[in-house]
């Protein structure tokens, strides 16, 4: 309905909406029929959980009780340009849906930075808008970085300790992270908050300098697909416990080293393919679809997310679709 | 409404949206049997004919409104694929095959079905407050918890408690 896009109301006609927020995206990348506003590019993957039991006195979700689940998921690069080429400093992120038979779905969304850079949508927003590329350079102005970096210094530590640790030179040897908080509730009704990550089961090996070919727009994923034609990919889920006093609304700050950490299972990737009809292209990885046993946390961004994503859903569903930048056949060992 | 144009509260407001409209698609089956198996008072014999063609019809139209736009947001979240939690692990099956462009569809057809229930509740109640306040024919009597008074009876309306 045109009358709901950007209205916030009369009242308040200028507060921030997941129709303004989406419409932020749309004005600094453009609009390409049919794809996600953020993490456009992407391919499909699919595997299972194989769960050790050892989430069960963390969670009653059913998805920690010992045994398998399937799951599918998609890779991506942060940004909201389908065609853009892979590169050094792109953000890549994970995103899975645990499926247990007879059970609550759990979709997640991690990215592989250690924190996040804002804290609200307001300030995600005033980023995005200041990260516009001037048309003159091509690049974002930082003229308008400037102000906004001084006035969020959330943002600005956020940035130092994700330029501190270096990137992984592809998709499978990245470890993925929630980076909002969320609550476990047990089978006791205890409540805790937790963050988790995909630590991956490869070697690290940072990016090469050299490593973006001119050719290649495509090499992450290529190098991806590359891999798992060879062999399953595997990552631990790393349940991160916090202590009451952690915070579990701010997005930008880490929690201590010495946290205690659960490895709750293991996640195998067999299976990749290009985005298509009925496949991960039509599925929303929103982070509140939660089972029974995991809870939003009062970090702000989560409800921010479900509704940004929705909105991004809604006007792509009826979209004209076009073939996604990666295409490849169902590629994989499975069963 | 709020639920589309907030972006701290949309969680808990799509939460409590979807238990709440299967809550009302259950209780307005229950009313369309109650209403068949015990009819409504009847109209004024004095009410002219075109008002008489409007209540009916608006009644018809809420009926249909108050099935389709549940079903429609079940319809819509199946073909979407998201799980249809009701609450805690109590969740209703997919009705729809996925289907992005069905998804759009239903989306767009439960924002319609959406206004169209609020225009026709706000034009059903005005028009009941025309009887109540301005016509005074015992009509919304009929409507009330109360039963009509003794000199807004009409002739043909039943005594009962109405709701």
């Amino acid at each position: 309905m045109p009358c709901m896009k950007g209205d916030a109301g009369w009242f308040s006609p200028h507060r921030l909406t997941q129709a303004r927020l989406i419409d932020t995206f749309e004005q600094v990348n453009g609009i390409y029929s049919g794809f996600r506003r953020n993490h456009a590019k992407g391919v499909c993957i699919a595997g299972y959980f194989e769960s050790n039991g050892q989430g069960t006195r963390l969670s009653k979700a059913v998805v920690f009780q010992p045994g398998r689940v399937p799951v599918i998921g998609r890779f991506a690069l942060a940004g909201g340009q389908p065609y853009m080429a892979d590169g050094p400093k792109a953000v890549r992120s994970m995103a899975l849906s645990f499926r247990p038979r007879d059970a609550e779905e759990w979709r997640t969304g991690m990215n592989d930075i250690p924190v996040f850079a804002v804290r609200t949508a307001e300030a995600f927003n005033e980023q995005l808008l200041a990260s516009k590329p001037d048309p003159a350079t091509g690049k974002p102005d930082p003229a308008k970085m400037k102000p906004f970096l001084a006035a969020h210094p959330e943002t600005a530590r956020a940035i130092q300790l994700i330029n501190a640790k270096p990137f992984s030179s592809g998709f499978a040897n990245a470890t993925y992270n929630s980076l909002d908080a969320f609550r476990f509730v047990n089978a006791t009704g205890a409540s805790m908050p937790v963050r988790w990550s995909m630590v991956t089961a490869e070697p690290f090996e940072p990016e090469a300098p050299d490593q973006a070919t001119a050719q290649d727009k495509n090499y992450l994923v290529d190098a991806l697909i590359a891999r798992v034609e060879q062999a399953p990919l595997q990552w631990h889920l790393i349940v991160t416990i916090g202590q009451p006093d952690d915070p579990t609304n701010h997005a930008t700050t880490p929690w201590p080293d010495n946290r205690e950490h659960v490895d709750v299972g293991t996640l195998t990737i067999d299976h990749i393919e290009s985005e298509a009809p009925g496949n991960c292209r039509d599925v929303n990885f929103d982070p509140l679809v939660l089972p029974f046993g995991i809870a939003p946390s009062d970090d702000p961004l989560l409800s921010v997310r479900s509704a940004a994503y929705s909105q991004s859903f809604t006007r792509r569903a009826g979209e004209k679709k076009q073939p996604s930048a990666v295409q490849t056949p169902d590629t994989g060992m499975g069963e | 409404m709020g639920m589309v144009a907030s972006l701290s509260d949309y969680h808990w407001l799509v939460s409590i949206h979807k238990p709440l409209g299967i809550l009302i698609l259950v209780l307005v089956a229950i009313r369309l049997v109650n209403r068949l198996l015990n009819p409504a008072p009847s109209l004024p014999d004095g009410m002219p004919a075109w008002q008489r063609f409007v209540a009916h019809t608006s009644h018809v139209v809420l009926y249909g409104l108050m099935f389709a736009l549940p079903l429609v947001g079940w319809g819509m979240l199946s073909a979407a694929r998201y799980p249809i939690i009701l609450y805690g692990p109590l969740q209703l099956p997919p009705i729809l095959p996925h289907d992005a462009v069905l998804y759009a569809v239903l989306r767009t057809a439960h924002t319609v079905l959406a206004f169209l229930l609020f225009a026709t509740f706000i034009a059903h109640f005005s028009a009941a407050l025309m009887h109540a306040l301005i016509y005074r024919d015992g009509v919304f009597a009929s409507m009330a918890f109360w039963k009509a008074r003794a000199g807004q009876r009409t002739t043909g309306a039943k005594d009962d408690y109405i709701f």
